[in-house]
């Protein structure tokens, strides 16, 4: 490996990319309309103003039955009581009702929690039944807060497919790889410096986004920093590799986007980007573990929202570690400058 | 002179098509060879192989009597027919860019004064004319200084005064002391540039020498060429067994003279004759039975 050719490769691919403003501005514009378009989308439209989770094993007795039967309250039917503390905390879920208990958790500063106890009191009032109060804190997480790193994730998917698996393609259909190869530098020196490249000005053109998307929304940023950008350095390496992996020996643009968005369209809806898969089919959840993206959301949002650590996200950084040098060395094996 | 280049039993295959078959030469350092064919002929196949960017089926190819490896490669430049360049890149951009790639290479200013590029150096690769983009291309061919240069269709698309612009760029190279390894549809070109041609045709070496030894080999006539208006076909071909080709008669004849006499005899006008000695066009004709550019 010479560093002075792969610093020359590097260059050039920064220069390309730069002074195509269009697509440099359809890189950053994109993820930051998409977040001001999700911010007022999902502002209070919805007729069902409360959450409320259900924590019942059979048929509901009679006020539990009357108090299901509500309108405007979304009651979301829970297996258990404690991993759904935490969506309390979070003003995720107004009211948590364990029915065979008679419990129920409310957040103390959740004004809807407020209004749903008294519904809830109110439903049991002619009943003999005593319900049990319990008090949980936490601050609101807003919408927008939880779908900011999927969203960042998302533009990091888009960027290092399309830019690395899109180019070599493209590079290949017109002869520049060709070119390329006649000279001293190898595949190795090649793939690295463009792997490089586009690792540098994803992780650039997403900090602007970041940055400017923090101005504007004012996100919940719990973590730390460091810890955000590894798992966001990572998140880049591993799917740069797989874009390296798809363009590997094609040479034909159509075929490359149709595999690109073959790839990219199941991790848009299956990694957690827009909507928790919880409650979701068993093994799309199975499914989504084998998607980079779910590990960058999960692992962002970890860090973000409930400021964990390196021990906390360590499960998602190896496996987003692990499958990036597996992915390297298949696509680098597999490459051909033809 | 030394041999720079040794090609021997060369086979590529694709699928079942020989596209290459046993092809044998070799290449004399600081001499200019070049490599003739109709297109399908097998020479781009040959000359990617050469250049080590097509990995042959059989056969060998030693550089200075080694195996092409990394001396090969640093020394090589190579001119394809047809190459793109990354977008949104100047000249000057693109020349820093190779020459990053090779242990020496030449100063840019230099190859820019060379072949009249300093007033596009920083001009956007996408924005050269035909001409323009080919001076590059050589000059990037030739920012590592190499022994040898591999040029192939150099100047297939380039009007007149480009393409005699490139010969004489190319003489320059080789006065150098650069070996040069010529593909081209252009019998002129070949024969202005080239010490040695090998004709190729279906994927075989048919005819290889210098040019004027190649044509005193297969000829000792000459062709007397009539506009094609002037001598009506049924007397030309049973007269002179002319070959009627664009808009000219040919009559290849060993005795002019008595040829002559026989069109006066027949009135045929002779304000539009022309005698000419035999080329390497006639030469690829009677070879393979092709017109080369076919």
């Amino acid at each position: 490996m010479k560093w002075n050719r792969i610093y020359a490769l590097f260059v050039a691919r920064n220069l390309e990319f730069v002074r195509d403003r269009s697509s440099l501005a359809w890189n950053v514009l994109l993820p930051v309309l998409m977040i001001i378009g999700f911010a007022y989308a999902f502002t209070d439209d919805n007729p069902e103003k409360f959450k409320v989770g259900l924590v019942a094993g059979s048929e509901l007795e009679m006020p539990a039955g009357q108090f299901r039967s509500t309108r405007y309250i979304k009651f979301i039917e829970l297996d258990r009581v404690e991993p759904n503390l935490r969506k309390v905390e979070r003003h995720q879920l107004d009211l948590l009702f364990d029915v065979g208990s008679r419990r129920y958790w409310i957040n103390s500063t959740s004004a809807n929690g407020y209004i749903v106890e008294k519904l809830l009191i109110a439903a049991y009032a002619d009943s003999a039944v005593n319900l049990q109060k319990s008090l949980v804190e936490g601050d609101e997480i807003r919408y927008i807060d939880w779908v900011i790193p999927g969203v960042i994730g998302m533009n990091i998917m888009w960027g290092a497919l399309f830019g690395i698996g899109y180019v070599i393609v493209r590079y290949r259909k017109f002869g520049v790889l060709k070119r390329i190869s006649a000279t001293p530098v190898t595949a190795m020196e090649f793939l690295s410096a463009q792997i490089l490249s586009r690792l540098w000005l994803l992780v650039a053109v997403n900090v602007v986004i970041f940055v400017a998307m923090d101005l504007f929304v004012d996100f919940r940023m719990h973590g730390s920093y460091f810890n955000l950008l590894l798992v966001f350095v990572l998140g880049c390496i591993n799917l740069i590799c797989c874009g390296l992996v798809v363009a590997a020996r094609i040479s034909s643009e159509e075929v490359a986007n149709g595999l690109l968005n073959l790839f990219s369209w199941p991790m848009m809806f299956l990694s957690g980007v827009w909507f928790s898969l919880e409650g979701a089919h068993p093994w799309m959840q199975k499914l989504a573990q084998f998607l980079p993206l779910t590990h960058v959301t999960a692992a962002a949002r970890q860090v973000m929202i409930d400021g964990a650590g390196l021990l906390d996200i360590a499960d998602h950084l190896l496996v987003l570690g692990v499958s990036s040098v597996i992915l390297l060395f298949i696509g680098a094996w597999i490459f051909r400058w033809e | 002179m030394s041999i720079i280049l040794k090609v021997s039993d060369l086979v590529k295959r694709f699928g079942s098509l020989i596209a290459v078959n046993e092809v044998s030469f070799e290449i004399r350092e600081g001499s200019c060879f070049g490599l003739l064919g109709p297109n399908g002929a097998g020479k781009t196949t040959t000359i990617e192989m050469m250049e080590g960017i097509k990995q042959p089926d059989g056969g060998t190819l030693h550089y200075r009597g080694e195996p092409l490896g990394e001396a090969f490669r640093n020394e090589a430049g190579i001119m394809f027919q047809t190459t793109a360049l990354q977008e949104f890149i100047t000249v000057r951009e693109v020349m820093r860019q190779f020459s990053r790639f090779y242990p020496h290479s030449a100063s840019i200013d230099d190859l820019a004064d060379r072949y009249a590029l300093h007033e596009f150096l920083d001009r956007d690769t996408r924005k050269l004319s035909g001409g323009q983009k080919q001076r590059l291309l050589l000059a990037m061919a030739l920012i590592n200084q190499p022994k040898i240069l591999f040029l192939d269709e150099p100047t297939t698309g380039l009007d007149p005064q480009s393409r005699h612009n490139l010969w004489s760029q190319v003489q320059q190279v080789r006065a150098q002391g650069a070996t040069i390894l010529l593909t081209t549809h252009y019998m002129e070109e070949a024969y202005e540039l080239c010490d040695e041609i090998a004709i190729m045709d279906h994927g075989r070496i048919i005819a290889q020498d210098a040019p004027d030894t190649l044509l005193a080999a297969h000829f000792n006539d000459v062709v007397v060429q009539i506009h094609a208006a002037d001598i009506p076909r049924d007397i030309g071909e049973r007269e002179f067994q002319a070959i009627y080709r664009h808009d000219s008669a040919h009559i290849v004849t060993s005795d002019v003279n008595k040829t002559i006499e026989r069109l006066l005899a027949l009135n045929i006008p002779l304000h539009r004759l022309r005698i000419r000695a035999r080329n390497l066009e006639d030469l690829f004709l009677e070879l393979t039975g092709k017109e080369l550019r076919a």
